[in-house]
């Protein structure tokens, strides 16, 4: 599974993609976001408020209960400022 | 019909004209340009540096203007959107509607602007000096003004 971090997110991460191995019980967006918090300090503070990010899943915006599954590709980010 | 994310600078002018080149069935173009506006005050900072995320940027702009052909009859469309660093007077971002009615283009082309700024993954970080930055936080008055276009016109309203 595919995490990309824009904006904030990918700053305080200190990664703007990683390919991850969640455990099976991992199976929506905001329980793989709960498992992220474990991967360190940055993970940690950039993603502990859930009504912060706005998600996508393979490129189509989805809510934090959006199922997720091996081989997905899940993009985390701030509400959205262009134009 | 077309969709572009660069970085470097458009012509408005040369846009336009191509888009409507050979189409003598268009009656009324309408455009939208958004510049960099200066928020720090006429100070050096000011900048701004636009992120965006490759591949699902291009798709969402793509089904915005699936969405405005459908409201509306739309003989030819463009939006082009840039990315990376901006300085002021800059333009960031040109919506091009075509159609045989000035009605329509001039309400495709609203629509398309207000749409985009909540529904295409860009997000700003503005330089405030000092070589510090920060992120453009989204406006609630942005997604009041998609919330307006939530019910579909009917097309014929434009003829």
């Amino acid at each position: 599974m595919k995490v990309l971090y824009f904006a904030w997110l990918r700053q305080r991460t200190g990664v703007g993609e990683e390919t991850v191995s969640p455990p099976p019980s991992v199976r929506n967006v905001a329980e793989l976001v709960e498992w992220l918090r474990t991967r360190g300090p940055g993970h940690a503070e950039a993603l502990q408020d859930l009504s912060a990010i706005r998600v996508a899943v393979n490129q189509e915006f989805a809510t934090v209960d959006a199922a997720v599954a091996p081989g997905d590709e899940i993009a985390l980010f701030p509400p959205m400022t262009g134009g | 019909m077309a969709v572009r994310v660069q970085r470097e600078d458009f012509d408005p002018g040369l846009e336009i004209q191509a888009l409507t080149a050979g189409d003598t069935s268009i009656g009324g173009v309408a455009s939208f340009i958004g510049l960099v506006r200066d928020m720090a005050g006429g100070d050096s900072a000011g900048a701004m540096t636009l992120e965006h995320y490759p591949g699902m940027t291009e798709k969402m702009l793509g089904e915005i203007e699936a969405e405005a052909r459908r409201r509306w009859p739309l003989q030819a469309s463009l939006i082009v959107h840039r990315y990376g660093r901006l300085e002021p007077g800059d333009r960031i971002v040109l919506v091009v509607t075509a159609s045989a009615h000035r009605a329509a283009a001039l309400e495709a082309c609203h629509f398309l602007i207000d749409w985009l700024k909540t529904k295409a993954p860009f997000w700003k970080l503005e330089e405030t000096g000092g070589g510090d930055a920060r992120w453009v936080d989204a406006r609630s008055g942005d997604d009041a003004a998609t919330e307006r276009w939530s019910q579909p016109r009917r097309k014929d309203a434009a003829e």
